[in-house]
């Protein structure tokens, strides 16, 4: 089905940005489906005839209930068959270094360097062993202390741990610094409550549960933004803290920031800064003099280390001196000559996870504020912020879409738009437009949570993307929103272009017919 | 002030002319206008003391690549180190796959544009439960540490209890890890071990186990390389009080060694990291936690479980999440935990490692293990001073080292054989002080037959 | 097939055009066709079949003919099956009701109905909760939660109901507007009664979180966090709604469902109040109020309830007023305040503040509540 118009040509000097994109569709089997008794995929290297002399075949040493009856029923499949599998499966995979990314709004999915991928690949930092001495992996080390340092200045914060792995983990990381804090004190048991916005990510709530506080969320005005007045009703003697992102997903910034740190202080509670929307205020502005005792930054959002689907992913989480007693161990120092581990902190929450920290992406981190130094931090924030208020002015134009909150006013670096009207006009709603941009080879992300701005869609250029870029995404908007009008029912058919058609999601809540895996999906539907 | 002739490769618009037509469009005279939201008082009028840029990318990979030099790999040095990171071979394919832009790159499209992740993930859930023979697995979290974690309070969500028994052998880091995330709400008591084999003490756990206790959790092998035998027994001794059982695994013992679901575990827990990553300094983690398919289990998975689905075209297949809502309430109830951007790339190494490997593969990298694991403790026993092993248990890969009977601390040892070119095994020393001078040692199917050899010589030359 | 029931309202909306709110009764209504009111409710119908368009060939409309559904089905090409009589000129409230229970007996899945408040109630009448039903706004301003935002999302809903998701159906509130005080100016929402709806899930949580739930589960924890703090000597007055009938549940309590219950040390002390009794309950001793908003447009305290009179609130105090409501709720109030319209503008004002609304087990959302 061919979509929309046809006024695209192959030729130089084309007059329309919109491209005649098909995605790869490969129709691939479920691995399980190549297998072929026999085959093999790679072969693992054998122990030495002179090893199997002195000890046989080392499994009649296992007591025989602890060994495995039945081989597992893995597929058996050749290597260029299993290779040619992923990759087919890659292609119908749409990574951000093949479109123009913007659509996955609070992600902050910007480029990431490929020299940087290339440096990490590096043995010297894959094969290296988290428990070698110390001065075998000073050049280690020596990364994870520079970007302390570094974070330390972009944020004025006394004190960073580069151990969490991702923001949400963070969370948990200032949530827990949080509780031990007024344990030290004698507070914990008075002081079990936490404040947060509904705009923030829920991990700053679901976090918060988990260490059992209470949460108290604060809903936003008219503005967009949680009130200084609300606040006020929700701070008391049991206040822990307040965890707040600022800008938040709307991208409006609050400028009683620093009242409601304020406030929470009076309060006796710390103030926790999700910076998972720092990418438009590096060395903009900072937590230090917002007032905050805590913060963090997401390193595969801001500082560019890739999504890789989903993770690895890490944080850089950073307190203020008196807090610094808190951090998880190991810290590491630097005496002048050497660096080393320090496990002696005082009031440490002990380990969030394994070892020290995602290091490869703490690698790719330092890698790229290192290619930016200060004045293309700053520049990397106001080109974002450039380029968001660039397709704001754009995208309000396009009939049907609304930015609520706000009005009239410049946001940072992404906007939280609504389809609302397009919905009540056409019946199109923001789901579908996000399938119909799919035929265009973009992402266009629709689950924001919770949905308060009805039919919402959040777009977030960061500062990657060329004016023409960023022109080409909005004229395909502009595309599916003219389908829109002239022709809801197409719209809501989509996609047509992309690797398959629309996916009958009833079964996915129904325990009886519901698959996590391919075992579970045979047994159930009988195909065997 | 901001350097108006900065320009950078990855800022496109930071070229002068493009900047000043998208400011007329926008309507504003410079970018300093677009930040008026932002009152004076707050605006950071200072400067970030960080070092001069390197805008060329050749002066950036001297630059990071001098650091790195300072590192002195397990390339160049046979490593004996393991302790819940471990050096297995990588097939090429796993680093072609996990490095092409399309997976590198993506993140949270639609089961649409982004099917390729969504069937790989699928894939990777699959394979694992193939491989831990249980129906349900999750998309990975951070590492084994989150995996027990919100194991155990996955069992007090199910059986509406709040303490846990965990095995003392556990490895103090992970056990730091999970008392954080059980704290307050959940409380951890500890189970003794028998200090000859090192396996679960049954009659402390007869003891303990009472009906608050939401679950015991053991890991097999254990953080110290053997195997615990009776894992059938405990997980009786659990179930008799409506307790679950919780195992943690490491998933390459699994194409020879039986699955704990097979001996009665209800949630079995690990890291993949064996499975196809590399080492990164203990940053390649990544958790997996796997049940049965019943729907009071899929309910108190805090993860996002991947499902196949038809589509509206017949042999077409299709992605989503399963159980998108949880609709279990339990009192004092603390919420299904958080998620987030957790490791879904090493999920898809591992499928492609698991392809690979096959059934054959497994088991046959399972023997190899084996073997020469006995073969080193078997050469480690030959010098003289140590005792090899400390536990009389099966082993796995890993297995203690008792130099209590030598005149040196393992401090001296380790040094000893870093100048002779080997990493020798963790100093347990302060981990578990009742074990005295000890290590920790671990063998893989990549230690050569010359390698063992070799450690055993220099550890006889560093012991005189 | 999917049996899908369609009942037009043909009056409904028709005295909004004109600016008289509402086409309640047969004088009303021959005002607003004298002053040039033309019958619309049926396009708003249309629009919603327009959505239905790609399912037409698996859904049978089981419908009454004429105005009230079988022209527009049969114009829309779906296939039709009438029920009811024939050939009627002017129908009524009786036969919305009618047909509803025929469309009940002959097992409809889901039962669209075009109008307003007072179709509603008339649906809500004939079939109480024994089915899903959906409304498709086409009166003046609607009070009851029962509808979907428009006729297009109407028709979107309808369609994730029999296609999408397994779809989850909610309690949502039917309201009884006084028409009379209504055109007067004087807004008076009762509560009436529920119908059960299917829910808009994406007001719930999105992909970036875990474990979005149900509201059963919401009520449950919201249910659980208001019992552990309760008092024992303290009477605590239950407002209607089915968040607060939770705790009632909970307590294993028999609860009035659109009406006031009083309870104190977890037993019952009196049911369905009306003022006079409250009153005499709140004589001399502790007190609290658990309220929660009701209908579309999130009445927190309205005139439709008489028994919560000004001076009731006023001797149970402010500070004692305990407001639950799940996140959903709110949600769907899009940025919107909680109303307060009890009769004494004073004490309105005075009502008017941030409250600390509980959301779940352990949870708050602090939200504003307004005078009207």
């Amino acid at each position: 089905m061919t979509p929309g118009s046809g006024e695209r040509r192959m030729a130089v000097g084309r007059t329309s940005k919109l491209r005649n994109f098909h995605q790869a569709k490969w129709d691939e089997e479920i691995i399980f489906e190549l297998s072929n008794p026999g085959e093999r995929g790679v072969i693992p290297t054998a122990a030495e005839p002179g090893i199997v002399a002195e000890v046989g075949d080392g499994i009649s040493a296992i007591p025989a209930h602890m060994l495995r009856e039945t081989p597992p029923a893995l597929p058996e499949i050749s290597q260029m068959r299993v290779l040619k599998h992923f990759l087919r499966l890659s292609q119908q995979c749409l990574g951000a270094d093949l479109n123009i990314d913007v659509g996955q709004g609070t992600c902050t999915v910007k480029y990431n360097p490929k020299i940087n991928d290339v440096i990490a690949a590096s043995p010297k930092a894959a094969e290296l062993h988290p428990d070698q001495l110390e001065e075998t992996v000073q050049g280690a080390l020596e990364i994870i202390y520079k970007l302390d340092l570094f974070f330390r200045e972009i944020s004025g914060m006394d004190r960073f741990s580069l151990q969490p792995s991702s923001g949400s983990h963070a969370i948990f990381a200032m949530a827990s610094i949080a509780q031990k804090y007024n344990e030290t004190h004698g507070e914990a048991d008075r002081r079990d409550e936490i404040i947060t916005t509904i705009f923030s990510h829920p991990s700053d709530a679901a976090a918060a549960a988990v260490k059992g506080y209470k949460v108290i969320t604060l809903y936003q005005n008219e503005d967009g933004l949680p009130e200084v007045e609300a606040l006020s009703k929700a701070v008391s003697p049991r206040t822990a803290a307040l965890f707040i992102t600022n800008p938040e997903d709307t991208g409006i910034f609050n400028p009683h920031i620093i009242e409601f740190t304020r406030i929470v202080h009076d309060a006796g509670g710390l103030c926790c800064y999700d910076q998972a929307n720092a990418n438009g205020i590096l060395g903009i502005t900072r937590a230090r003099e917002a007032g905050f005792d805590m913060c963090f930054f997401n390193l595969h959002k801001t500082f560019s280390t890739p999504h890789g689907c989903g993770g690895p992913a890490g944080a850089a989480l950073g307190v203020v001196a008196h807090l610094a007693d808190y951090l998880p161990v190991p810290l590491v120092e630097f005496d002048g000559a050497k660096y080393h581990l320090n496990y002696d902190v005082k009031h440490s929450i002990g380990r969030t996870r394994a070892f020290y920290g995602v290091f490869p992406v703490l690698l790719k981190a330092y890698s790229w504020i290192m290619s930016l130094g200060a004045e293309g931090l700053k520049q990397v924030a106001r080109t974002a912020v450039l380029n968001n208020n660039y397709l704001l002015k754009k995208i309000r134009k396009i009939r049907g879409a609304d930015a609520p909150f706000a009005r009239g006013r410049h946001r940072i670096e992404q906007v939280r738009y609504s389809w609302e009207q397009l919905t009540k006009d056409t019946g199109v709603t923001t789901e579908d437009v996000t399938l119909r941009m799919a035929d265009f080879g973009f992402h266009l992300w629709s689950s924001h949570h919770p949905f308060i701005v009805p039919q919402p869609f959040t777009i977030e250029p960061t500062e990657s993307y060329s004016k023409e870029e960023l022109d080409e995404y909005v004229e395909a908007l502009e595309k599916v929103i003219e389908e829109a009008y002239e022709n809801p029912d197409f719209v809501k058919g989509a996609p047509y272009n992309s690797v398959v058609h629309r996916i009958d999601q009833s079964t996915f809540d129904d325990p009886e017919k519901w698959a996590v895996t391919w075992r579970a999906y045979l047994k159930k539907h009988g195909k065997r | 002030m901001w350097n108006k002739e900065f320009m950078h490769p990855y800022i496109p618009n930071s070229v002068p002319e493009v900047r000043e037509r998208m400011l007329e469009e926008i309507g504003v005279k410079d970018i300093e206008e677009l930040y008026n939201e932002i009152p004076e008082e707050l605006r950071f009028k200072g400067a970030m003391n960080l070092p001069e840029p390197l805008t060329s990318e050749y002066d950036l990979k001297r630059h990071v690549e001098e650091i790195l030099a300072k590192n002195r790999s397990c390339e160049e040095t046979v490593s004996f180190l393991g302790g819940g990171c471990y050096r297995h071979y990588v097939p090429a394919i796993c680093d072609e796959i996990n490095s092409r832009s399309e997976f590198l790159t993506a993140y949270a499209g639609e089961p649409y544009e982004d099917h390729g992740r969504f069937q790989a993930l699928f894939e990777y859930e699959s394979l694992m439960a193939e491989l831990v023979d249980m129906d349900v697995v999750n998309v990975p979290t951070f590492d084994w540490c989150q995996a027990a974690s919100t194991a155990l309070r996955m069992a007090c969500r199910i059986t509406k209890r709040a303490k846990v028994l965990v095995a003392d052998t556990i490895s103090p880091n992970r056990l730091s890890a999970i008392r954080n995330y059980c704290h307050p709400v959940v409380a951890v008591g500890l189970i003794g071990h028998d200090p000859e084999t090192g396996a679960v003490d049954l009659s402390d756990l007869q003891a303990k186990i009472a009906d608050d206790i939401a679950c015991v959790y053991f890991e097999n092998p254990g953080y110290l390389g053997f195997l615990e035998t009776a894992g059938e027994t405990i997980a009786d001794i659990a179930h008799g009080s409506g307790a679950i059982c919780v195992v943690g695994v490491d998933p390459i013992t699994l194409g020879i060694l039986k699955p704990p679901a097979q001996y009665g575990a209800d949630i079995v827990c690990g890291d993949i990291q064996s499975l196809g990553m590399h080492m990164f300094f203990g940053g390649a983690t990544a958790g997996f936690i796997a049940t049965r398919d019943e729907e009071k289990y899929v309910m108190e998975y805090p993860s996002r479980l991947f499902g196949i689905a038809e589509t509206s075209v017949p042999g077409e297949y299709g992605f989503g999440d399963v159980a998108y809502d949880r609709t279990s309430f339990g009192v004092r109830e603390e919420g299904k935990e958080f998620v987030g951007t957790a490791a879904a790339l090493w999920g898809i190494t591992a499928a492609v490692y698991l392809s690979l490997m096959g059934p054959q593969g497994m088991f046959e990298v399972g023997r190899t293990i084996l073997q020469k694991t006995r073969y080193a403790m078997k050469r480690l026993s030959q010098v003289g001073g140590l005792r090899v092993p400390r536990f009389e248990a099966p082993h796995f890969k890993e297995f203690v080292v008792d130099f209590n009977g030598t005149s040196k601390t393992v401090e001296e040892i380790n040094k000893g054989l870093v100048s002779k070119g080997f990493f020798g095994g963790q100093d347990l020393s302060r981990e578990f002080p009742e074990l005295g001078e000890a290590a920790l040692y671990c063998v893989t199917e990549m230690h050569t037959r010359k390698d063992i050899d070799g450690l055993a010589e220099a550890l006889s030359g560093v012991l005189k | 097939m999917y049996k899908l029931g369609l009942i037009i309202n043909p009056v409904a909306g028709m005295g909004g055009r004109v600016g008289l709110k509402g086409t309640d009764g047969p004088e009303t209504l021959r005002r607003a066709i004298e002053m040039g009111a033309k019958p619309a409710a049926h396009l708003r119908a249309a629009e919603t079949l327009d959505r239905l368009k790609p399912l037409a060939k698996e859904i049978i409309l089981l419908t009454p003919p004429g105005r009230m559904g079988g022209d527009i089905a049969l114009e829309r090409g779906f296939a039709t099956e009438l029920i009811g009589e024939k050939g009627k000129e002017e129908t009524s409230a009786e036969d919305t009701r009618t047909a509803a229970v025929e469309m009940l007996e002959l097992g409809a899945e889901l039962l669209l109905f075009a109008g307003g408040d007072g179709t509603a109630r008339d649906v809500y009448t004939a079939i109480g909760r024994r089915m899903p039903a959906l409304g498709i706004p086409a009166g003046v301003k609607i009070h009851s939660a029962a509808f979907a935002v428009s006729p297009a999302s109407a028709g979107e809903l309808t369609s994730l109901f029999f296609r999408g998701p397994r779809s989850r159906l909610y309690d949502a509130e039917v309201m009884d507007i006084n028409e009379e005080e209504y055109r007067a100016g004087i807004l008076s929402a009762r509560l009436y009664g529920y119908l059960k709806v299917p829910q808009d899930r994406r007001l719930l949580q999105g992909r970036k979180s875990s474990s979005p739930a149900s509201d059963y589960y919401h009520h449950e924890a919201i249910a659980q966090d208001v019992i552990e703090s309760m008092e024992k000597d303290v009477l605590y007055i239950i407002g209607p709604g089915t968040t607060t009938g939770a705790i009632l549940d909970k307590l294993g309590l028999e609860g009035a469902l659109l009406g006031i219950d009083a309870v104190c040390g977890g037993k019952t002390v009196g049911r369905d109040l009306g003022e006079t009794q409250l009153l005499e309950l709140l004589q001399g001793r502790e007190s609290r109020l658990i309220i929660t908003p009701i209908g579309g447009q999130g009445y927190l305290l309205g005139r439709g309830n008489q028994q919560l009179s000004p001076e009731v609130i006023r001797r149970i105090g402010k500070k004692n007023i305990i407001v639950v409501a799940t996140s959903q709720k709110l949600n769907s109030l899009m940025g919107r305040p909680l109303l307060i319209d009890s009769g004494d503008r004073a004490a309105d004002e005075e009502l008017s503040d941030y409250y600390q609304v509980i959301t779940g087990y352990h949870e708050r959302a602090v939200y504003r509540a307004v005078s009207m």
